[in-house]
Parts: C-alpha cells; sequence; structure tokens
C-alpha cells in the first residue's frame, strides 16, 4: 500500500501544508497554481455533492477513486481540509485523517501560539510529526 | 490545553499530577487536569495587570474580549477534536455545544434558558464560575466585566464555525446578582469562503 502526498487548506483556500512521498507523476505547474486548481476542484465537487444529493448530505463528499489512486477527504465543521492520495488498496484511512487532525495538527499547530492559523505552516516539528505519523500507519 | 477540576478537597492530588504531567507534556495527548484555583489566580493576575495598563475601565473590558477572542479560534479546533461533533442543525444544538465546551474546559455546567420566541437569543446562567472565586470588585471598578473574556471565546469560536453571535453579561455575581447570566444572540449565518479566481 502506498500514500501518495497531502494538502492541508485553511478554511479560505490557502495551501497550509503539502508533503509528498511517493509520487511518480509531476503536475508540470507551480506548486500555487496547483493548489488553487485542487482547492477549486474540492468546492466544486462539495458544491456539486451537496447539491445532487437526493438524500440530505450529512458528512457530505468523502472521498472519490480512479483506475490507479483514492483522494481521501476531511472537512472539519471549522473548513479545515485534508486531503490524502493513496492507492486504490487503502480503506477507510478516514481515521488517520482524524488522527492526522487531532493529534498533529491541534497539537502542533493550533496550540502554538508562534503559528499563524491561515498561513503555511513552517513548524519543523509539525513537519515531523506529520512525517512519523504518516510513515508508521499501516497504509504506508 | 488545561481543563479545569473545582473540587478543593483534591487540590494536592491535581497539583501532584499537574507538575508530573507538565514534567512530560507533549509525550502524551489526553487532557491535562488543573486545579482550578491556579487557574483563578493566574486569571486575577492577568486583570489586575490590564487594570494597571489601561486608565479606562472600557479599554481593558474590550481587550479582554479581545483575548477572548483570540483564545476562540484556537480553542474550537480542540473542541471540535475532543468531541467530533459535526455543525449544528440549529441554535438550540448551539446552545447544548457550548454548555458542552464549558463543561470540558472549565468544569462546570451552566444552565441554559431564557428562549427569546423567535429562538435566536438565550441565557447561560452560571451559579459557580471558577473565573471569579476569591474575586470581590472594588468600587471603582463597578463598569469592569470580569468575566468578559468569555464573551471574546464565544465570538471567536462561533465565528470559526461560520456563526456570528454576540454575547453580553445580564446578570452578575460580582455585582450582587443571585447568579450570573450570560445572554447570547444569533446575529447571523457566515457563508463558505468561494477559491480565489484566476488572476
Amino acid at each position: 500500500m502506498t500514500i501518495h502526498n497531502l494538502y492541508i487548506f485553511s478554511r479560505n483556500g490557502t495551501l497550509l501544508y503539502y508533503s509528498e512521498w511517493n509520487r511518480l507523476n509531476k503536475s508540470g505547474i507551480t506548486m500555487e497554481e496547483e493548489a488553487k486548481l485542487m482547492y477549486g476542484m474540492l468546492f466544486s465537487i462539495k458544491s456539486f455533492v451537496s447539491k445532487i444529493s437526493p438524500l440530505d448530505p450529512k458528512e457530505g463528499f468523502l472521498y472519490y477513486k480512479t483506475s490507479k489512486y483514492t483522494l481521501h477527504y476531511l472537512e472539519t465543521p471549522s473548513g479545515l481540509k485534508f486531503v490524502l492520495n493513496t492507492d486504490n488498496g487503502a480503506q477507510n484511512i478516514r481515521g488517520l485523517l482524524q488522527q492526522l487532525y487531532s493529534q498533529v495538527y491541534l497539537e502542533y499547530v493550533v496550540k502554538n501560539p508562534l503559528c499563524q492559523l491561515n498561513e503555511p505552516i513552517q513548524s519543523e516539528l509539525f513537519k515531523q510529526k506529520v512525517d512519523a505519523l504518516i510513515k508508521h500507519s499501516q497504509y504506508f | 490545553m488545561i481543563v479545569l477540576s473545582s473540587t478543593w478537597r483534591d487540590s494536592k492530588r491535581h497539583l501532584f499530577k499537574f507538575s508530573q504531567e507538565m514534567s512530560r507534556a507533549g509525550s502524551r495527548l489526553d487532557s491535562k487536569k488543573v486545579n482550578s484555583e491556579l487557574f483563578t489566580l493566574t486569571y486575577g493576575a492577568l486583570v489586575a495587570q490590564l487594570l494597571k495598563d489601561y486608565e479606562n475601565i472600557d479599554d481593558v473590558n474590550k481587550q479582554l474580549e479581545r483575548m477572548g477572542y483570540n483564545m476562540g479560534i484556537r480553542l474550537i479546533e480542540d473542541f471540535l477534536a475532543r468531541t467530533g461533533s459535526g455543525r449544528c442543525y440549529d441554535f438550540r444544538d448551539t446552545a447544548e455545544k457550548i454548555q458542552t465546551g464549558f463543561k470540558i474546559f472549565l468544569g462546570i455546567t451552566p444552565t441554559i434558558t431564557n428562549w427569546s420566541t423567535a429562538g435566536d437569543e438565550f441565557s447561560l446562567c452560571f451559579e459557580s464560575n471558577p473565573l471569579t472565586e476569591f474575586v470581590e470588585l472594588p468600587d471603582h471598578c463597578l463598569n469592569l466585566k470580569y468575566c468578559n473574556i468569555l464573551t471574546g471565546v464565544l465570538r471567536g469560536a462561533c465565528e470559526m464555525v461560520q456563526m456570528e453571535v454576540a454575547s453580553w453579561f445580564v446578570q452578575d455575581q460580582l455585582k450582587n446578582d443571585s447568579v450570573t447570566e450570560l445572554r447570547v444572540k444569533f446575529i447571523k449565518r457566515l457563508e463558505d469562503a468561494i477559491p480565489a479566481g484566476e488572476d
């Protein structure tokens, strides 16, 4: 199993953090453009899902899958967005995303007064902890 | 995050636990319990310092609210991660979640009362309040809203979940009322941010 890469967006669409572990195909555009493209797509999927759903879309958009990879999506009620690409074998990755939120983002960004909440995350400690969590997960 | 436990008799044990847990802070992620007296007195020191720094009591009220706001926008993440709660269905749901928040962070359960007929306003009544233990207001401070930090916390936290609320104190035990009553009013829903367009 493989985890490809991770994006974290703030509630206003700023790319707070990006990290990749196993990405074979480069997008060929700058990170800035790529982040915009990604956020725009997520935004569209979200509104698509909430409009088209025949029932009350409780949690909304959860993931999508192509023939090669799966994109997992977690949005907190405060608008923070976690996006993780894995291969198709990984199932039920929500727990991992929740952990990323409650054990890494909360502990090392929210509780660090030197980290501004709407700016890209610079903290080395945060980077290490994300890396450790992902590498030790069973999906890596 | 510091969580308060307000039992008097357990104070020694808690203080011991606190120092013990501070020494291995970082390695543990569960909530750390702390005696409420430590918190009460620290908050008292903060208010006293603000009173020294600002001549005008209204400025102190404003600063407390602003500090509360800055706490609220971070505290909400802790609340969401801990409770795993989703977005609110209605304002009654919000009221209950705010109540849970007080339980988690201050160790008290305020009662929810006095709903307005439109359902957009309610009151939180505190019989005891860890912020104001050992506190007496001197005569020249009668305008001071000692707990004003709470109104800021509510505003900041709700703003992060797309809700604009206002809150203010209508009764205060420090001003010889029988309970402390915090009135909360829903103002409007904030919309989701749309992505920035192509330049």
